[in-house]
């Protein structure tokens, strides 16, 4: 795949460190940078936002998630991968909704599953989960499948989280 | 007792019109259990007479968490997850699995493993687009093309059954080749299949293409351009019925795909109808690539023989003091690639199928993102359903060729 110009062209432009991995070069940017490497792209000729997905690295706190996007060109036959790292506390991005429309259920599902805000969406509701479901799946810290064991420590944390009792009256 | 509530409009009032606040045009459910929703699938209409104003899917039915499942299993134990992605393609499923741990760990696959998954995967892209063909013609009242496409499908289903010894979940596709060599008798039922299905193509054919109760239905119905199909990030057949060729066994060939020779059908319309010619093309085109890997089909192994990643034979176990201990740390603790991530894409019969995949050491799978291609095509439905009428709509999801469990994972 011929990504390394387009690769050499956004480190001019935005900066950013690069992570090589199994032949495959990956771009970091911060998130204040992304919607403009996302026009930038467009213009370079990546017609498609072809995945949008998160990394909870959960302990960690700076960064805590790592957004991750994968750009492909049909016409340039390329494709890309773009990271930009997300804090802890309030986690949030710009949408690229205006850039690659399909970014509408890609950021949805962000923010179902990760908790991740993309400022300016247009409809940012629960994609998978029912509308009143409290917490964020995909997290680290979201237990799988198991009820979590609800200790006189964490008795109202987990209380809190608990969607039993809300529709039945 | 539970008591109904009265629903609220407040969460979508930003998606439908101010005439529908007020009473003046309707909103319609949908779903979830329609049987032309193909699947649990729920459309909010907003209908003006019959003519769609809005349509706004909501889609999570089906949501049962496989990429979490995933990352609390081995490599090797979350790969039966795959299956139960995209349950018309489980194969492909497979494939890109298998594929993206391969390159995570940097595997290699032999020639012979390579030839068997090409031709399993275009057997279930057959499978897969016979399902479509018979529901989504089912959709515009074409009944018998339902009964003579699950007939054929019989034939797959029963080759896949033979080669893995399931109808559906298969599984047989590993990282680093395939669970076991195939029978005997796998050639000359592939041989069989190949020699009927041309023919059985024509028939369907003979029933629809010319068809003109079918070709008022679909012709001009649910329009979309190459540029916005490629926008909205459209894949698969959808996006080659607006006239792109863009075709993941072409754009970057995985499997050996580069030694076949097929076309990438592909037709100018952009609707219903074009969509439904591309997939029988496409139809076409698999049963020469599989005729073509089946002449050419390599003796030899077909599992990698770095024990690290791949489980022993059975044979050797019982022999070899090595083999024995791969095989116990293997399903014991299973292996541990390095730290990093990938990106491996596919085409499956439903568009560009990738797998995000990120190790962090420990021989779990620290995340897992699978790239559906069913999420996307389903996503631009309001796109191509707006101001058609709701007896079209019902063609329109037939033709974008969704399946719930790959939109909901």
């Amino acid at each position: 795949m011929n990504e390394s110009k387009f690769i050499s062209q956004l480190k001019e432009q935005f900066g950013g460190e690069t992570v090589t991995f199994a032949g495959d070069t990956a771009i970091v940017v911060s998130r204040l940078q992304i919607v403009a490497v996302a026009e930038m792209l467009r213009k370079l000729g990546f017609e498609r936002l072809s995945a949008l997905t998160a990394v909870d690295y959960f302990p960690q706190e700076e960064p805590r998630f790592h957004l991750v996007y994968e750009f492909t060109s049909v016409s340039q036959q390329a494709t890309l991968e773009v990271r930009v790292p997300v804090p802890a506390i309030n986690p949030t991005v710009a949408t690229l909704e205006t850039v690659f429309p399909n970014a509408n259920w890609r950021e949805r599902e962000l923010f179902d599953m990760f908790g991740i805000v993309s400022e300016g969406h247009s409809d940012l509701r629960r994609i998978m989960m029912p509308q009143d479901w409290q917490g964020h799946p995909l997290r680290k810290d979201y237990p799988l499948g198991y009820e979590e064991p609800q200790y006189t420590f964490n008795y109202e944390e987990i209380q809190l989280r608990k969607p039993a009792g809300k529709r039945m009256p | 007792m539970t008591q109904l509530q009265a629903v609220s409009y407040d969460e979508i009032k930003h998606l439908v019109s101010n005439r529908a606040m007020e009473g003046e045009t309707m909103l319609l459910n949908m779903g979830p259990q329609h049987p032309s929703t193909h699947g649990v699938l729920r459309l909010l209409l907003e209908l003006d007479g019959e003519i769609v104003i809005s349509c706004i899917p909501d889609v999570g039915f089906l949501h049962t968490g496989i990429e979490k499942n995933m990352e609390a299993k081995t490599y090797q134990k979350a790969e039966v997850m795959t299956d139960r992605l995209d349950y018309l393609n489980t194969v492909g499923n497979n494939l890109v699995y298998s594929l993206a741990v391969e390159k995570l760990v940097g595997l290699d696959v032999p020639a012979r493993a390579q030839s068997l998954r090409v031709i399993l995967a275009e057997l279930q892209r057959i499978a897969s687009h016979l399902v479509w063909l018979g529901t989504s013609a089912l959709d515009v009242a074409a009944m018998s093309t339902f009964l003579y496409c699950f007939r054929e499908r019989e034939m797959v289903m029963d080759i896949l059954e033979l080669v893995s010894g399931q109808r559906m979940m298969t599984t047989y596709i590993r990282p680093g080749g395939v669970w076991r060599d195939v029978p005997v008798e796998f050639e000359a039922a592939v041989r069989n299949f190949l020699k009927v299905m041309p023919g059985r193509i024509d028939e369907y054919e003979a029933l629809l293409t010319k068809n003109p109760l079918f070709i008022d239905r679909t012709v001009g119905i649910g329009k979309i351009s190459g540029e916005d199909a490629l926008a909205w990030g459209l894949t698969g057949a959808s996006l080659r019925g607006s006239g792109v060729a863009h075709d993941y066994r072409k754009f970057a060939p995985y499997s050996g795909y580069e030694q076949y020779d097929f076309a990438i059908p592909t037709q100018t319309g952009g609707d219903v109808y074009s969509r439904y010619q591309v997939r029988i093309q496409e139809m076409r085109e698999a049963l020469k690539i599989i005729e073509q890997a089946l002449n050419k089909l390599p003796m030899g192994p077909v599992r990698s023989n770095n024990y690290k990643f791949v489980p022993p034979p059975r044979s050797e176990i019982g022999t070899s003091m090595e083999a024995l201990i791969h095989h116990f740390k293997l399903w014991t603790e299973g292996f541990s690639p390095e730290k990093g991530s990938v990106y491996t894409a596919i085409e499956s019969p439903r568009g560009e199928l990738g797998i995000y995949l990120e190790s962090d050491g420990s021989p779990k799978p620290y995340r897992v993102h699978v790239r559906t291609p069913s999420f996307d095509n389903l996503q631009v439905l309001p796109v191509l359903a707006k101001g058609s009428f709701v007896a079209d709509l019902v063609a329109i999801i037939g033709s974008v060729d969704i399946v719930l469990g790959d939109v909901d994972r």
